[in-house]
């Protein structure tokens, strides 16, 4: 174990180089950058045995990437914004296509108007595209995520984005713990896919498909991702007693003792509202932060289980669902909590837009403003 | 080498849903046949793929992707790379697969153009193969960058107004190892190249002319007979470039010499139905002529780019 003082990015692309990743494509845009830099630099000077296409746009990282994965390579790009969103065809095609690749989306807000500062729109925006989602919130879950991401991709054969606030995570240095190589490598042997697009196997990938088959195709997809979220929780045990560094499951639950209000939020918002949390609990108000980490498949059940009965939920989404109540977060946590028979209230609000600040003491006000509206 | 002297092995299996007379499917056959079994297929949406085979049946013998309609460069390219990766690793062993694409003109010309270049541009390893059927034909013949300036088609009811793009030459100032047009009436001169370009590595480029008897309205019988047309009346070059240095090919190379003047034009447009309106056009000869010096400042500029 070695420990690191470096950025987001940089713990990212760590990961990546541990990883032993055969191809990576890429189009540089901000806030992503240095993860594409570090990772050119350590396949040019020989720190990483991989192959690295700069191609000229990110439908077309997409693309490559897709296609390297179908020929059985372990890939990896990253994004962010609206690269995400020029992505957003290939991403269909490749969960629906069943091939195993790892994304980075260091989080950023899209335009118009442009802005270079975090929200989850850019993610949000593919929550139907079949791919299954991270938010990392620190430099250390960022290096951990990266590599659960290659060991659930390659089990359920799913692709998996890792998500992180852009410059408030990205770029802020915090101190992180590597893991020796023959770790990693345990908990990640070369990667075997079943199949290859080669012609040793043989057969024809994504052709024009009956409404019949074309069933099948897509209910299997489903099964597969509602199965990822106890395959994700396995992974999570065997990382953690590999590497020893804690893993907290579908949510990090802060103060849950006693609670009868649960503040949810993902990314870096997430380790604020825990100083929020603190206010509230030293003005009395029994509040406990509730911290997503996986954000597809959405972990129903686990939120279920953590809220007890008469709970209030309040929501903060760094994301706008237009025309809507408010965010994703808060029609996820309505549909999942609708069928409870106790009284669960919830209620929830849109903040933290295009980088908005954050800071604690506005989020207690906001959680204040929510408990007025659930009296 | 003679036609008879192909390999008899097929790589495309009867029972594809292509038309009858489909040029398309003509060319592969020989591609096939140059490229053997050890080749990777990427395809784009086109009528290519919609006449393979539905899941879970196929036509193709060789290993094909089917991508999205902007992907083919990067695809292809990213694909190779990997393939070079995971040989390289000694996790595959033995000799890589060629890595080739089979891909409309649409894909090429339009909505594949950005992609290509870029693989182009960093000599990415596969062969490009555009088939050009001058139209989406896929979807019932509308205009793509590759229709001739005047041909009606659907979303150009009243005939195309401008000309169109000269993807080959744009591929060729990409200076990459190769570039090359060919045609289906001189298949020979399609299978030399194909197993030349086979030989090299980084990006290859090979257009072939694909006279379509659906969208072009001539009987399934003609296809060969139109193509060969398309050549002798200038219509269509034939020609070959390595690094940017140009070859032209016979039977072209004696237009663009001057040793033979090409065929009239009518010849080649009157076997098409796509043209029927301009016999009773009152610009018939105006818009005659212009085909014909388009056709003459062609084989000039390339008379004068071999000398480059």
């Amino acid at each position: 174990m070695t420990k690191i003082f470096d950025t987001g990015n940089a713990a990212c692309a760590l990961a990546v180089k541990a990883a032993n990743v055969d191809f990576v494509a890429a189009y540089p845009i901000t806030p992503q950058t240095s993860v594409v830099e570090k990772i050119a630099s350590y396949v040019a000077n020989g720190e990483m045995q991989a192959k690295y296409l700069s191609v000229e746009s990110e439908h077309s990282a997409a693309s490559a990437v897709a296609a390297a994965s179908a020929v059985g390579a372990r890939v990896f790009t990253a994004t962010s914004s609206q690269g995400l969103l020029y992505m957003h065809e290939i991403l269909h095609y490749s969960a629906g296509g069943r091939l195993s690749m790892v994304m980075t989306n260091v989080n950023r807000a899209v335009c118009a108007p442009w802005c270079l500062y975090v929200d989850h729109q850019d993610a949000i925006s593919q929550r139907d595209t079949g791919w299954i989602q991270f938010f990392a919130a620190s430099n250390q879950e960022i290096y951990d995520m990266i590599l659960l991401a290659y060991k659930v991709t390659e089990e359920v054969n799913i692709p998996v984005m890792v998500n992180y606030d852009g410059f408030l995570v990205s770029h802020s240095s915090m101190p992180f713990d590597t893991l020796e190589q023959n770790l990693v490598d345990k908990f990640l042997p070369p990667y075997e896919p079943s199949w290859r697009l080669h012609p040793k196997w043989g057969g024809t990938f994504g052709n024009v498909t009956p409404s019949a088959e074309y069933v099948p195709f897509r209910t299997s997809l489903n099964a597969d991702m509602k199965r990822t979220g106890q395959v994700f929780l396995d992974f999570s045990k065997e990382y953690e007693k590999l590497s020893g560094h804690l893993q907290s499951g579908h949510f990090e639950v802060y103060r849950p003792e006693g609670a009868t209000h649960f503040l949810l939020s993902m990314g870096s918002m997430g380790k604020e509202m825990e100083l929020a949390v603190d206010t509230l609990r030293k003005q009395g108000i029994p509040a406990a932060g509730l911290r997503l980490r996986i954000f597809r498949p959405f972990p129903e059940e686990a939120l279920n289980s953590i809220l007890p009965s008469g709970a209030k939920l309040l929501v903060f989404d760094r994301n706008m669902v237009y025309g809507s109540m408010g965010g994703v977060l808060l029609q996820e946590a309505k549909a999942s909590l609708f069928d409870r028979k106790d009284s669960i209230r919830v209620t929830g609000i849109s903040l933290g837009l295009g980088g908005e600040d954050l800071p604690a003491s506005l989020l207690v006000n906001k959680a204040k403003e929510m408990m007025e509206v659930l009296k | 080498m003679k036609i008879q002297d192909l390999s008899s092995l097929e790589y495309i299996l009867p029972g594809t849903g292509a038309c009858a007379g489909c040029s398309s499917t003509i060319g592969l056959r020989i591609i096939g046949k140059a490229l053997g079994e050890n080749a990777v297929c990427l395809m784009t949406p086109s009528c290519a793929v919609a006449s393979m085979g539905m899941t879970p049946k196929t036509s193709y013998t060789f290993p094909a992707l089917n991508i999205c309609f902007a992907s083919a460069g990067a695809a292809a390219g990213g694909m190779s790379m990997a393939l070079d990766s995971l040989y390289e690793k000694g996790r595959l062993k033995g000799e890589k697969p060629v890595v080739f694409t089979w891909v409309g003109d649409g894909g090429t010309y339009d909505i594949g153009f950005q992609g290509l270049s870029g693989a182009a541009e960093r000599n990415d390893d596969f062969i490009h193969f555009c088939y050009n059927n001058e139209a989406y034909s896929n979807t019932g013949v509308q205009r793509s960058g590759a229709t001739p300036q005047h041909v009606p088609t659907t979303t150009s009811p009243s005939g195309k107004k401008m000309p169109k793009k000269n993807v080959p030459l744009l591929m060729l100032e990409h200076r990459p190892p190769y570039v090359a047009t060919a045609s289906l009436a001189y298949p020979m001169d399609l299978y030399r190249k194909v197993e030349k370009a086979k030989k090299m590595t980084g990006f290859r480029y090979i257009e072939i002319h694909m006279p379509c008897c659906t969208s072009w309205k001539f009987p399934a019988s003609e296809t060969i007979k139109v193509s060969k047309l398309a050549v002798q009346t200038g219509s269509w070059l034939l020609w070959e470039a390595e690094y940017g240095k140009l070859t032209i090919n016979a039977p072209t190379a004696s237009l663009v010499s001057g040793q033979k003047e090409p065929k009239p034009v009518e010849a080649y447009l009157k076997a098409q139905g796509r043209y029927n309106w301009l016999w009773k056009s009152p610009q018939q000869a105006e818009y005659l002529e212009g085909i014909e010096l388009n056709i003459r400042q062609e084989l000039d500029f390339m008379n004068g780019r071999t000398r480059l």
